[in-house]
């Protein structure tokens, strides 16, 4: 059978958005009353959750202090009835482990640990519902949970995805659209500064059209990103 | 703008998956209509003056066709008639699951701006997307969609503006449940044959439509002539269990009752399977995928060696049966194969056939036969009430069905191509037939020229070596306008030479994945016939930016030798380069400068110094076994104004011609060297197997008749014996055992290097070859380019170029393509040769016996490069008796009175 066509003609995707449209972002803060900071957010059907806990004194092995600021840990996984089909995930598999790691630098960009030294934030996210943009969704869902935390930060991060299809940029894919083939990028963004924080590329090649990627959709798409979050 | 709206669909992957997808339903996709305020679109597609003229519809009207309709009856939907029609988004998306090549026409039909076709987003449109109803199938709530989609146009457009020109819209379907369930809502609806029917100015349009199912059954008899075909869930089972076999059915040419089964096996292991009689072929068409189940052994057959014509009478066929069944017992016992009958198809391989009509006994008649070109695919029934036009004419036919009851398949007419015997007909029909791409490059392809006026810009120029001051020329055939490649040599300060050969820099024109590169790439080739060119790229870059032609400035692609007086190579080198032709000679021009002594200019030592080298390399090349073949080309001249052919003489050549080659081979094999170091899993090379011993049997067999003895151990040990090989006073007979030898080869062909492990190229007795030196009329050397060009570092590579497989199917297709053109060149010689003759009358002209069969002799002109059968039982004369000997081959008329053969031989083509 012939693959999905990812772009019609008329310039509709699958899911019946235009190119540079991102998919509908619902996001909620202080979920959870027990923890010091949570957020839950939707963009399509991505589901996320994130819990943040600290400011606190530091857990565990003691020589992971650091004296001049703050230990940020995350952690990130995705629930067992997330996809379509049913998948155990037990924690340290390399891909959370992977994901965990780039949500640790995300924030550790962002966050300003320079205030509580010698203690820790925790971070955890969870998919609850995987449709695409995992790393994005998450990045965004902990940032909310971090403001309803109180923590300082230098800027909100702000994070999406974008793929290329026939030379057009695609932004905020969807679980279809990532698989089909075409290369996928992520970035995290301080939009204030325009800083980088985090930049991932999954393709076949090396795509050309990277920066066409980035200066068309990414920092337009992100300005969108950052307004509805500081809702 | 955004509304959300989830959906659940269930699809099998494995298993069975349920998939969430999203489905946002907007409220900005306009109706593209020309007499539309509301809608805030840009630019329209539909007509406000939308008027065919038709009994039915007399005002305006947009057509909305389903998905059946489009299906069927594209052929409909392609004449430039039919205009502003909408195509809804749900129509799109069954067509492309259902049929990939009407998708890529109906494609083709949107992107042509004459044809006003709308393409309406209907299932992210707010007001026009349903959902699927409990207990509703799939198919009946696409026909749902489409209705409400007709319904909200006729709603939409019932504007003041649109009311007073009195435009609506008609709902065409050939479904009744649908017809009665659109015509109760308020909608025009009709089916395709009442609306086609009753447009006036085109009557012949009626011939296009398909024949629906309904109809079928009027047109055959009662009588079941074939067993039914088995549904595809059992074939299936029974291919998995080892019962039934799939392969490719392939017709016979000579006998209609008669075809083989191609099994591939695993691996090596393939088998052919023969079929013969109508019933066991049931209904199979040359090409189409069949499943076979093979007959018990004692019904085994041995192929048949008589021809047999479908000649339309039904009686017939069966006393052939049986006349065949009878000779089948006789056959001997060694010369059984594997035989079976067809007892499902999996899937045709229809294509529409060109052919001739043949015109019903009855006047008043509107059914006829059709008989296609092609002598392996059956005659085809057809419905048309023009026939008295058509008689005569080359015609094209699409097949519908094959009814279990009908002796022959139905059809529709699709068009005319023109009168028989008229050139320009022939050769659209032999391009046809030869599935040649010959449509005018479309405007998406045209996209991606470059703009004009065009000129290197300094960017361009970084990246290339700037060769502008060199005395580069090139050396072609007269009248060749693509000129892909050009030559220097010059002396260097240290006494040796330098020498290079400049092709043109295709790939820099056609970048990977663009549609001139897929067009290219499915073109595969350019096709030259006789007085008409089929180019595989566009004429701007064929004939302007990429041909060196001389005095201008053009990018190439330049492959540098350093060579000592021994033409040994010292060192190579490849670079990207801007040159400027000095000249662009023929290689009769370039003789006569290299014999000229007067002449001493730049050119003409370049060219004196190549020509030396070339000498060198041809001998060096000859004495390591490369062959020296021949094959009959012939040219014809051809009148400029009538564009007949008005005399033909066999192609000269000329000691330029070889000095050419030779560098194009040095080329050649340098560049597949450096990209195979390069790339060992990907590079694309070509091959030319060594011919299996049993091949060169006819060769050997024909040099024994004159005393002489040919050594076919190895290419070198072959042209060897064949330079020896002179018979005193018979000086052709050398030509003739080398122009038989040139039939015992095998097909150089295309490959990748990491699908195979034998690179050898017999022919030319080089270990390793690829083509690089014609990239604006081969596919093939385009890739060659790009690889070459990663090799060097001038150019960013890409997952495809990369990839054995794809690059293994691209060599298949450019193999299908370059074996196709061959086969249409020689057709279109073929042709024009008969043209020659047509009005020339008898001539009187020396011939020599190729080959000696059962009951014919093939015999060569080698004026006309002309080969005719000619049999020894005229029509309506019973045969002299004659005895055949296999072993020499050669026949003996025993008796003494027979008349000797007549001179002048019967050309039977």
């Amino acid at each position: 059978m012939a693959g999905l066509e990812l772009l019609s003609d008329q310039g509709y995707r699958l899911d019946g958005r235009k190119a540079t449209e991102l998919r509908k972002v619902q996001a909620r803060m202080g979920v959870f009353s027990q923890a010091d900071g949570s957020a839950y957010i939707e963009q399509g059907n991505t589901k996320a959750l994130a819990v943040v806990y600290g400011p606190h004194e530091v857990r565990g092995s003691r020589s992971r202090t650091l004296h001049d600021r703050a230990v940020i840990n995350c952690q990130y996984s995705m629930a067992t009835f997330s996809t379509a089909e049913r998948k155990r995930r037990p924690h340290g598999d390399r891909k959370s482990a992977e994901m965990s790691l780039h949500l640790k630098q995300t924030f550790e960009a962002a966050v300003m640990t320079q205030l509580y030294p010698r203690s820790q934030i925790d971070i955890y996210v969870k998919i609850l519902q995987s449709d695409g943009g995992n790393y994005s969704v998450c990045v965004n869902a902990a940032t909310l949970a971090v403001i309803d935390a109180g923590i300082p930060m230098r800027d909100y991060v702000c994070a999406c995805t974008v793929g290329f299809v026939d030379e057009t940029p695609l932004a905020d894919l969807c679980y279809a659209e990532e698989g089909g083939g075409g290369s996928s990028l992520a970035l995290a963004l301080l939009p204030r500064g325009g800083q980088i924080a985090l930049l991932q590329m999954d393709a076949m090649t090396a795509c050309k059209g990277v920066s066409k990627v980035l200066d068309e959709v990414v920092r337009q798409h992100l300005q969108d990103v950052s307004v509805l979050t500081r809702e | 703008m955004l509304k959300s709206k989830t959906f659940v669909k269930k699809t099998r992957s494995g298993g069975v998956m349920k998939i969430v997808r999203e489905h946002y339903l907007r409220d900005d996709i306009w109706c593209g209509s020309e007499v539309c305020s509301e809608c805030k679109q840009e630019s329209t597609v539909l007509q406000r003056d939308a008027c065919i003229e038709s009994n039915l519809c007399p005002f305006p009207h947009y057509l909305v066709p389903d998905t059946n309709v489009v299906l069927h009856q594209i052929d409909v939907l392609e004449d430039p008639v039919i205009r502003n029609v909408i195509i809804l988004q749900t129509v799109m998306q069954e067509v492309r699951h259902r049929s990939a090549p009407v998708y890529k026409r109906l494609k083709d039909l949107i992107h042509d701006k004459e044809k006003h076709f709308y393409t309406f987003t209907n299932e992210h449109h707010r007001e026009t997307f349903i959902e699927r109803e409990p207990g509703e199938s799939a198919n009946d709530r696409n026909d749902r969609a489409i209705r409400v989609a007709a319904k909200w146009y006729s709603q939409h457009l019932k504007t003041p503006e649109a009311e007073a020109e009195g435009l609506r819209v008609v709902l065409i379907t050939n479904d009744q449940g649908n017809k009665a369930k659109a015509e109760e809502s308020g909608l025009l609806v009709y089916r395709c044959e009442e609306y086609i029917k009753s447009l006036i100015a085109n009557p012949e349009l009626v011939d296009r439509l398909a024949l629906s199912n309904n109809e079928q059954n009027e047109i055959s008899s009662s009588k079941v002539l074939f067993p039914e075909h088995l549904p595809l869930s059992r074939i299936q089972a029974g291919i998995k269990s080892g019962t039934f076999l799939q392969g490719t059915f392939r017709a016979s040419r000579d006998n209609y009752l008669e075809a083989t089964v191609f099994v591939q096996g695993e691996g090596e292991d393939s088998t052919e399977i023969i079929l013969q009689g109508l019933q066991n072929l049931n209904r199979a068409v040359h090409q189409d995928v069949v499943a076979v189940q093979l007959l018990p052994r004692d019904q085994w057959v041995a192929p048949s060696s008589v021809v047999l014509q479908d000649d339309g009478v039904p009686k017939d066929d069966e006393t052939n049966e049986e006349e065949d069944g009878r000779r089948k017992r006789i056959c001997v016992e060694e010369h059984m194969k594997p035989t079976g009958k067809v007892v499902g198809i999996i899937k045709r391989n229809w294509r529409p056939f060109c052919g001739m009509l043949n015109v019903s006994q009855i006047k008043e008649s509107t059914r006829h036969l059709f008989t296609p070109a092609d002598r392996r695919i059956p005659r085809i029934r057809i419905e048309t009430r023009q026939a008295s036009t058509l008689a005569g004419q080359r015609i094209m036919v699409a097949i519908d069905g094959w009814p279990k009851h009908s002796r022959y398949p139905n059809g529709h007419f699709v068009r005319s191509l023109g009168s028989a015997g008229d050139k320009e007909t022939e050769t659209e029909v032999l391009l046809l037939e030869h599935d040649v791409p010959h449509q005018a490059f479309s405007q998406a392809v045209l996209s991606f020229l470059p703009k004009m006026p065009w000129t290197i810009t300094p960017e361009d120029m970084v990246k290339r070596e700037d060769l502008r001051q060199l005395t580069v020329c090139s050396v072609d055939p007269p009248g060749c306008t693509d000129i892909d490649d050009a030559l220097h040599c010059r002396e260097l300060d240290n006494g040796n030479f330098e020498v290079g050969v400049h092709i043109a820099d295709v790939s820099h024109f056609i970048r990977p994945g663009n549609a001139l590169d897929k067009e290219a790439a499915n073109r595969g080739t350019t096709v030259y016939l006789c007085g008409r060119r089929i180019d595989m790229v566009p004429e701007l870059l064929s004939s302007n930016l990429c041909s060196l032609r001389s005095n201008v400035e053009r990018m190439a692609f330049s492959c540098i030798w350093e060579m000592n007086h021994n033409a040994e190579i010292l060192k190579t080198r490849f670079t990207k380069s801007v040159i400027n032709s000095k000249a662009s000679l023929t290689y009769a021009e370039a003789q006569m400068r290299i014999d000229d002594t007067s002449m001493n200019d730049d050119i003409t030592k370049s060219l004196r110094g190549l020509n030396k080298l070339a000498k060198i390399l041809k001998r060096r090349r000859i004495e390591n076994g490369a062959l020296t073949l021949s094959s009959l080309e012939v040219r014809f001249h051809i009148d400029s104004e009538t564009h007949d052919p008005i005399d033909l003489q066999t192609k000269e050549l000329m000691e330029t011609n070889s000095m050419v080659e030779e560098f194009m081979l040095l080329a050649n094999i340098s560049v597949a060297q450096k990209i195979y170091d390069e790339f060992s899993e990907c590079a694309l090379l070509r091959k030319h197997p060594a011919p299996p011993p049993s091949n060169y049997d006819i060769l050997i067999k024909a040099a024994k008749s004159k005393g002489l003895e040919i050594h076919t151990d190895s290419a070198k040990a072959l042209a060897d014996s064949l330079d020896v090989a002179k018979v005193d006073g018979f000086s052709y007979f050398n030509t003739l055992l080398r122009i038989l030898a040139t039939r015992c080869m095998m097909q150089a062909v295309y490959f990748c290097s990491g699908m195979d492990s034998d690179f050898h190229h017999y022919g030319l007795a080089s270990s390793i070859y690829t083509h690089f030196t014609s990239p604006i009329r081969r596919y093939s050397d385009i890739i060659v380019h790009r690889l070459l060009a990663v090799a060097i570092g001038a150019d960013s590579t890409y997952p495809d170029l990369m990839d054995k497989h794809k690059q293994s199917a691209l060599c298949n297709n450019l193999n299908y393509r370059h074996k196709m053109a061959q086969y249409a060149q020689r057709a279109s010689v073929a042709f024009h040769t008969q043209l020659f003759f047509k009005n020339r009358g008898i001539l009187n002209e020396e011939g020599f016996i190729l080959f000696v069969r059962k009951n014919a002799i093939i015999v060569l002109i080698p004026k006309f490069g002309l080969e005719g059968t000619v049999f020894f039982d005229g029509k309506g004369k019973t045969g002299v008796n004659l005895r055949f000997d296999e072993e020499i081959p050669g026949v003996s008329v025993p008796a003494p009175e027979v008349e000797p053969q007549p001179k002048k031989p019967k050309l039977d083509r």
